[in-house]
C-alpha cells in the first residue's frame, strides 16, 4: 500500500498540475475572446455591416421633354412587365405553359427567357414580357394559383405621345452600351436609357435626373432578406421647347406622302415653333432595340426616314436665294431698286447663254419686277455687277452657309462657294459660275432651317438665331424676347423694297406664286410674302429643252426640288416659314399651296402670342381644308 | 472504519441500485445543459427551427445518455480486461479506414457502419485512454524510472497517431498524442523525460512542416496572414472574427446573428457552432458556455483524484484531457487563435457520430467513479 500512496501522491500533484495548465489555456482563450469581442468589436460590427448591407441605387424617372405650352412629347409611362422568379416554381415550364395559355409567348421568347434562368442564380427575376397590356395584367392575377413564381411588377417606360410628328426633333433614348458607362453606375441599372438623338440626346444630363438608393440585408450568396432603407431618386429637370406640338402635327399632316421638310421659325426671336420631317420614323421603336429588318428598310428607303431634312438635308436654293443676291447689290450700291434690266429670255455671256426661265423674255425689270416675275435674267446681271464674294458675305449674314446656334446633333451649315475657295482648289473663278449664283444654282447647298432663318432675318431685321429649348426646370433661357436679338446690320430702305418684293410676288397680279395668297376670313387685312424656288438636280442641256424636255415627265430622283419660304403677317411680321418638297419639280405649284395651308394654320393658331394652346386644337380649321 | 471494511461493505451492497445511487448526477446534470446549449445553438443555426438540426441532436444526446448511464454500469475492471481488445479494434478500424474509407472535405476519415459515417480516430482516443491506463496500472514509481518499459506503451501511441496523420487528420493526431503524454505524465514519467520529449517534439516542428499536406500549410499560412486570401483559406478565420466581434459584450440576441443567418459564417451548425452562440450571446454568452465546460472539465479531473485505483484515476485523467482538448482546439480556431482543423465542441455541435464517442467516454468516466473503490487485487509490477 506504501507503494500506491506515493504513486497516488504523485498523481494528486500532476493531476492539479494538469488542471491548472487547462484553467490557464482556457483564462487565454476567454482573454482572446475578449479581445475580439469587446476590443475589437467596433470594427467587427462595422465589417459585418458591410458583409450584410448592400446598397443599391433606384433607377429616377427620366424628364420630360414639354411642348412650348407644357404639352409633353417625351414622357414616362408606366410598363406593367411580368417576371419569373424560378425558384418559386417547382415546374418552370409548367408555369410557363400556363402563361402561354393566357398571354402567348412565342418561341424565341421562350429561348431568352430559358437563357436568361441558365445566367442567374435561381432568386433571381426574369423578365417574361414587357408592356402587358391592362386585359393580360387581369388575366394573370386572376389565374395566379396556376402560375407559381410569376410575378407582375411595373416599372417606367419612355412614351412619345406625338410619334412620328416629333421623331427626329425630340429625337429618342436607347438602352446605354459601354462608352456611356464610363464613370456613371446609375446607367448600369436595369431599366436606364440615355438619350441618343434629337433633344433627348442634347439634354441627356438634365433630364437623366439622379438615383436613389436602397440598402438592402442580403445573404452570403446575395440575396436580398429584406429592405433597410430607401431613399426615392430625383426625376431628371423637365426641359420646355419652343415647339408647338400641335402645329408640328398639323405640319406634318399637310406635308402628306411628299418627301419633304418644313421650318417655321418665330421671326422675331427665332424661336422654332415647328420642324417637319417626312417621312419619318417611330422614335419608340429604338426604347427596346431595333430589329434588322427594320433598319435595313430605314436606311435602304431613298427618302432617308431617319435623317432630319430640316437641318441636314443640303438643297440648292434656287430662287429663293435672290432676295440675297438683291440685298448684296443694294448694299454695295451696284444697283438702285429702280435700276432696270432687259431680259429676252436669256443672257448671253462670252460663248455661254444663260436661260431665263420664261423663253419669252420678260422685257424690263426693275427689282420689284425681277422678285415678282423670279426673272432670272435680272438676277443673272445684278450678280455679274455685284460678284460673288459681296454675294457669299451677305449669305451668311442672313445665316446661309455658316453655323446656327441650333442645339441639334447632326446639323450642317451648308455651303457656299467664294473665289478664295475656288482659288484653294487650284481653280480660277469664273464669271459664269457667278451668273448662276445669282438664281442659287450652281456649287451652293443650303438646309432648310438656314433657309427659313434668312427669312427670319429679312422679316424681323434682326440677326436672330434658330433655337429648341425655351426653359430648364421652368427656368426661361434668354433669347426669347425680339430686344435679345442685335439689328442685322443692312438697311431699312433695302429689307423694305426686298419685301415688298416677296409681297409682290404672292400678291400682285401676275405675281409667280398666286397659289400662296392667304384667304382667311377672319383676318382679311393679313397678307403672305414669299418667294418660290424651283432649284434643278441636274443640268439641262439646250438640246433637251428645244426638244421638249419636261422634268415631271422624268425619273422622281431627277426632278427639280420645289422651294418656298414666306413670312407673315406682312407689315407686322410674325412667323417665317421655309418649305423644301424634294423633286417636287416648280415650288410654284408644288410648295407654294403647302405653304400657304401651313401659314395659314400658323396664324390661325399664332402660337407666338399665346400663353396655351388653342382650347380645341381638333376645332382649328384643319390644315389645307380650303384648297379649292 | 479501516480501508478494507469500507470495501468489503461496498462490495457487499453494490448491487444494480447501489450502483446508481453512485452515479453522479450532479455531473449528467451539466451534461444535459450542455447538449441543451447545443439544442438552442441547432435551433438558431436552422433560422428558428427545429429541423433539420436541433431536433436530431437532442434525440441522439437522449440515446448517447442512455449508453452512457449502461456503460456506466459496467464494472470497471471487466472494461479494464477488454482494453486492449478495444485498443487492437480500433486499430483495425483505422486500417480499415485508409483501406476502404469514405472521402471527405480532402481526407479520408469517415468510415460506413451500419448506415453511419464513423470516424474511427475519435473511438481511438478512447481505446488509446484504456490501453495505457492498463498498461501504468500496475507499474510502481520505480518501474517508471526505466525508459525500457516506457517504450511499448510509447509505440502504442505513435502507431494510431501514424494512421491518423496518413487520413490526413493533423487536428485529431495532436489531441490524439496530447491525450496519451497526459497519461504517461500522470502515471509518473520522470521530469526529465518529460522535458526531453517536449524539446524533441519543438525541434521536429520543421521537419513536421516539410511533411504537410498542401491544403495543412494554406491553413496555418493563412492562419498567420487571414487578410492575405479573404475569399479563399481565410475566409472562414475572418468570416468567424467578423461574427465574434459584431456579437459585442452583450450580443445581437437569440435568432438575431447576421452573420450565421445570412450564411456568411461556414459550418455554423458543426465547427463553428461556439461562433453562433458567442454571436447572438455575446461575450457573456460565452463566457458562460466556458465556464459549463470547464466545469465539466475539472470534474472529470476531481473524479480521477478521488478514484482510489491506480487506472480509474489515469482513464479519469486521461478522458478528462481528451475533452479539454476538444474544448480548446475548437474555441482557439473559431477565434483565430489556432489554424483551422475540423474539431466539434463536444455535445454541442451537430454530428451523431462525435457525440456518440463523448457519450461512450463519459459513460466510461461515469464508470470510473462508480466504481472508485473497488479492489483491482494486488498490485504488483509487471515483468
Amino acid at each position: 500500500m506504501k507503494r500506491d500512496t506515493k504513486r497516488a501522491s504523485i498523481f494528486t500533484r500532476r493531476a492539479l498540475l494538469v488542471g491548472g495548465a487547462q484553467l490557464a489555456a482556457l483564462g487565454g482563450l476567454a482573454a482572446k475572446l475578449y479581445q475580439v469581442q469587446v476590443v475589437e468589436g467596433a470594427r467587427y460590427t462595422t465589417l459585418a455591416d458591410s458583409n450584410r448591407i448592400s446598397a443599391r441605387l433606384i433607377a429616377p424617372p427620366r424628364g420630360r421633354l414639354l411642348d412650348r405650352f407644357g404639352v409633353p412629347v417625351a414622357g414616362n409611362k408606366l410598363n406593367w412587365r411580368a417576371l419569373l422568379i424560378p425558384e418559386q416554381t417547382a415546374d418552370v415550364n409548367a408555369t410557363l405553359d400556363n402563361f402561354s395559355k393566357l398571354v402567348p409567348l412565342a418561341d424565341h421568347e421562350r429561348a431568352r427567357i430559358e437563357r436568361e434562368m441558365r445566367r442567374h442564380r435561381r432568386f433571381i427575376p426574369v423578365t417574361v414580357r414587357e408592356f402587358l397590356a391592362w386585359e393580360d395584367m387581369a388575366s394573370l392575377e386572376v389565374n395566379a394559383p396556376d402560375l407559381p413564381g410569376i410575378v407582375v411588377d411595373v416599372g417606367t417606360t419612355r412614351q412619345y405621345p406625338f410619334g412620328q410628328a416629333l421623331a427626329h426633333l425630340v429625337g429618342y433614348v436607347a438602352p446605354p452600351n459601354e462608352a456611356d458607362m464610363g464613370g456613371d453606375t446609375m446607367l448600369a441599372l436595369p431599366g436606364m436609357r440615355v438619350g441618343r438623338a434629337g433633344m433627348e440626346r442634347v439634354h441627356d444630363k438634365k433630364l437623366r435626373g439622379r438615383a436613389g438608393a436602397v440598402q438592402l440585408e442580403v445573404n452570403a450568396v446575395g440575396r436580398v432578406i429584406r429592405e433597410l432603407d430607401r431613399q426615392e431618386g430625383i426625376q431628371g429637370q423637365d426641359v420646355q421647347l419652343t415647339i408647338d406640338a400641335g402645329l408640328q402635327k398639323a405640319v406634318i399632316d399637310r406635308l402628306g406622302d411628299e418627301s419633304a421638310s418644313a421650318v417655321v421659325l418665330d421671326a422675331r426671336n427665332g424661336e422654332v415653333l415647328a420642324m417637319a420631317t417626312n417621312p419619318s420614323f417611330d422614335p419608340s421603336l429604338f426604347n427596346s432595340g431595333v430589329s434588322q429588318k427594320q433598319w435595313l428598310e430605314w436606311t435602304r428607303n431613298r427618302r432617308a426616314p431617319l435623317i432630319n431634312k430640316a437641318t441636314s438635308g443640303l438643297y440648292a436654293p434656287g430662287s429663293t436665294f435672290k432676295m440675297v443676291v438683291a440685298m448684296s447689290a443694294l448694299e454695295a450700291k451696284v444697283i438702285t431698286a429702280s435700276d432696270s434690266v432687259f431680259c429676252p429670255g436669256y443672257l448671253d455671256f462670252g460663248d455661254r447663254r444663260f436661260s431665263c426661265w420664261s423663253k419669252f423674255g420678260h422685257g424690263s425689270m426693275d427689282l420689284h419686277g425681277g422678285l415678282k416675275n423670279s426673272c432670272d435674267v435680272y438676277f443673272y446681271e445684278v450678280a455679274r455687277r455685284t460678284g460673288i464674294d459681296r454675294i457669299a458675305a451677305m449669305a451668311n449674314r442672313f445665316g446661309l452657309a455658316v453655323p446656327l446656334d441650333i442645339e441639334l446633333p447632326g446639323t450642317r451649315s451648308g455651303f457656299m462657294p467664294t473665289r478664295a475657295w475656288r482659288m484653294a482648289q487650284g481653280k480660277a473663278w469664273n464669271i459664269g459660275d457667278t451668273i448662276v449664283s445669282g438664281i442659287g444654282q450652281g456649287y451652293m447647298q443650303l438646309t432648310p432651317l438656314s433657309l427659313a432663318t434668312m427669312v427670319a432675318r429679312i422679316a424681323s431685321g434682326r440677326a436672330v438665331q434658330p433655337h429648341i429649348t425655351r426653359a430648364i426646370d421652368g427656368e426661361a433661357l434668354p433669347g426669347g424676347k425680339a430686344e435679345d436679338w442685335p439689328s442685322i446690320g443692312v438697311s431699312d430702305h433695302t429689307l423694305h423694297a426686298v419685301r415688298e418684293g416677296m409681297w409682290a410676288v404672292v400678291n400682285e397680279q401676275g405675281g409667280s406664286a398666286p397659289l400662296a395668297r392667304l384667304d382667311l376670313p377672319n383676318m382679311p387685312n393679313v397678307q403672305l410674302a414669299g418667294k418660290t424656288g424651283s432649284a434643278q438636280v441636274r443640268n439641262v442641256t439646250r438640246e433637251q429643252r428645244e426638244h421638249g424636255y419636261k422634268s415631271e415627265n422624268g425619273a422622281w430622283e431627277l426632278r427639280p426640288n420645289a422651294l418656298f419660304v414666306c413670312f407673315a403677317p406682312y407689315d407686322t411680321p410674325r412667323y417665317a416659314l421655309a418649305l423644301v418638297v424634294e423633286h417636287g419639280n416648280a415650288g410654284a405649284a408644288a410648295a407654294a399651296p403647302i405653304a400657304r395651308d401651313i401659314m395659314q394654320d400658323v396664324l390661325t393658331r399664332d402660337p407666338a402670342a399665346r400663353r396655351d394652346p388653342p382650347q380645341r386644337v381638333a376645332d382649328a380649321a384643319p390644315i389645307g381644308s380650303r384648297i379649292p | 472504519m479501516s480501508v478494507m471494511e469500507r470495501r468489503l461493505i461496498r462490495e457487499a451492497s453494490f448491487g444494480l441500485t447501489g450502483k446508481l445511487w453512485q452515479i453522479s448526477w450532479f455531473y449528467v446534470l451539466l451534461l444535459c445543459a450542455l447538449a441543451s446549449v447545443g439544442y438552442m445553438a441547432l435551433y438558431s443555426a436552422a433560422g428558428g427551427s427545429p429541423e433539420p438540426f436541433a431536433s436530431k441532436h437532442i434525440l441522439r444526446f437522449g440515446f448517447g445518455l442512455v449508453l452512457m448511464l449502461s456503460i456506466a454500469l459496467i464494472d470497471i475492471r471487466v472494461i479494464a480486461r477488454f482494453s486492449w481488445l478495444g485498443y487492437a479494434g480500433a486499430v483495425v478500424l483505422l486500417i480499415l479506414v485508409l483501406k476502404m474509407g469514405h472521402t471527405g472535405k480532402g481526407a479520408q476519415r469517415w468510415l460506413n457502419l451500419g448506415g453511419m459515417q464513423w470516424q474511427p480516430s475519435e473511438l481511438m482516443k478512447i481505446m488509446l485512454v484504456l490501453a495505457l491506463a492498463h498498461w501504468f496500472h500496475k507499474a510502481s514509481w520505480e518501474r517508471m524510472g526505466n525508459p525500457l518499459f516506457l517504450i511499448p506503451p510509447a509505440l502504442a501511441v505513435l502507431l494510431p497517431v501514424g494512421l491518423i496523420l496518413k487520413e490526413p487528420n493533423l487536428g485529431t493526431a495532436v489531441i490524439t498524442g496530447v491525450v496519451g503524454a497526459s497519461i504517461f505524465f500522470g502515471a509518473g514519467m520522470r521530469w526529465w523525460m518529460v522535458l526531453l520529449i517536449i524539446g524533441i517534439a519543438v525541434l521536429a516542428l520543421p521537419l513536421a512542416y516539410e511533411h504537410l499536406h498542401d491544403y495543412q500549410r494554406a491553413r496555418i499560412t493563412t492562419f498567420l496572414h487571414p487578410e492575405s486570401d479573404p475569399l479563399g483559406a481565410g475566409y472562414n478565420i475572418i468570416q468567424s472574427k467578423i461574427a465574434l466581434g459584431s456579437g459585442g459584450m452583450w450580443g445581437k440576441g437569440f435568432l438575431q446573428g447576421t452573420q450565421s443567418h445570412l450564411n456568411f459564417l461556414p459550418e455554423k451548425q458543426t465547427d463553428f457552432i461556439f461562433t453562433l452562440l458567442a454571436e447572438e450571446w455575446g461575450l457573456v454568452g460565452g463566457l458562460a458556455l466556458m465556464g459549463l465546460l470547464a466545469t465539466i472539465i475539472i470534474g472529470g479531473l476531481v473524479m480521477a483524484l478521488i478514484c482510489r485505483n491506480q487506472f480509474g484515476r489515469l482513464v479519469a485523467l486521461g478522458l478528462s484531457v481528451n475533452f479539454f482538448m476538444y474544448v480548446l482546439v475548437n474555441i482557439a480556431m473559431v477565434t483565430g487563435a489556432i489554424p483551422v482543423g475540423g474539431v466539434p465542441l463536444p455535445l454541442v455541435s451537430h454530428g451523431g457520430t462525435a457525440m456518440l464517442t463523448v457519450m461512450i467516454g463519459m459513460g466510461i468516466l461515469m464508470s470510473v467513479h462508480v466504481h472508485r473503490d473497488v479492489d483491482f487485487g494486488e498490485e504488483r509490477d509487471q515483468f
